[in-house]
């Protein structure tokens, strides 16, 4: 069951990956996108993590992914021009980036000694209360810094809304 | 076989990083280039929540929970400078804004 539930969720993830990639119109993008964040949060739930995959839902599917359909649709983006790529260009990126994924493989196949079965139901402190144990003792600090980098983001996010910027 | 060892969480990671490298790369619509490095940031959160199964201990959760709040600030200060650059150039390919190039 647990490798059923992990090729459906892997090839849902995958899937709308390569439609994030592909598709020409922003739109069709974002909600592929929207797809691959609700296949990670099956799959961090399969990883017992508990905590990150609600916070998945309703930060990322939730929050970032309705401003990005939200700038879109102000912006009234369309599909992109084509423009002619140089043969190198197009000769040599998809073998490069399937250069990449090889070497990534590998590095993880090699560096990982001893790669443990996933078992569904047997790591349970991903939930609320240890994250947030943790996340208020030990990472206190950097909760704080965080808060701090939110409100610059709403400052800067604000005063490059408003003015007039050449 | 009837469990999945974490490596092949860990690939499924690199493929979907290679991916946003791929769209990061290959787009030309600004926002579908930023959409590529949410993709990528989504990535790193899946290895960094497979490693921390691999470990046993929540300090990867609290990872990710970190790059989320980064990348939720990191997207509303994108959003409004795409905005700001379409309200003055009205384009949203990366290839014409390049003032800085001449």
């Amino acid at each position: 069951m647990d490798v059923f539930l992990f090729f459906l969720f892997a090839s849902i993830a995958v899937i709308c990956g390569i439609n994030v990639v592909v598709q020409t119109h922003p739109i069709s993008s974002a909600l592929s996108l929207i797809g691959v964040m609700g296949a990670l949060a099956a799959l961090y739930l399969l990883l017992g993590a508990e905590f990150i995959a609600a916070v998945q839902v309703v930060v990322y599917a939730g929050a970032i992914m309705v401003l990005f359909v939200f700038v879109i649709m102000l912006l009234n983006a369309g599909g992109e021009s084509k423009v002619s790529r140089s043969t190198l260009a197009r000769w040599l990126g998809i073998p490069l980036v399937i250069t990449l994924l090889a070497m990534l493989s590998y590095i993880i196949q090699r560096e990982i000694p001893k790669p443990v079965p996933v078992v569904f139901g047997e790591f349970t402190k991903g939930g609320a209360r240890e994250v947030g144990r943790l996340l208020f003792t030990e990472y206190l600090l950097p909760f704080e810094i965080t808060s701090v980098l939110i409100l610059i983001a709403i400052l800067g996010a604000v005063v490059l809304a408003r003015k007039e910027i050449d | 076989m009837s469990h999945v060892p974490v490596s092949w969480y860990l690939i499924l990671s690199a493929i979907l990083f290679t991916l946003g490298v791929a769209g990061f790369l290959f787009r030309r619509s600004v926002i579908t280039v930023f959409m590529s490095i949410e993709l990528m940031l989504n990535a790193v959160n899946l290895s960094f929540v497979a490693f921390s199964y691999q470990l046993k201990q929540v300090n990867g959760h609290i990872f990710t929970f970190f790059v989320m709040v980064v990348a939720a600030a990191e997207a509303a200060v994108g959003l409004a400078i795409i905005l700001t650059v379409f309200k003055n150039r009205a384009t949203l390919e990366v290839d014409e804004v390049d003032s800085m190039k001449h």
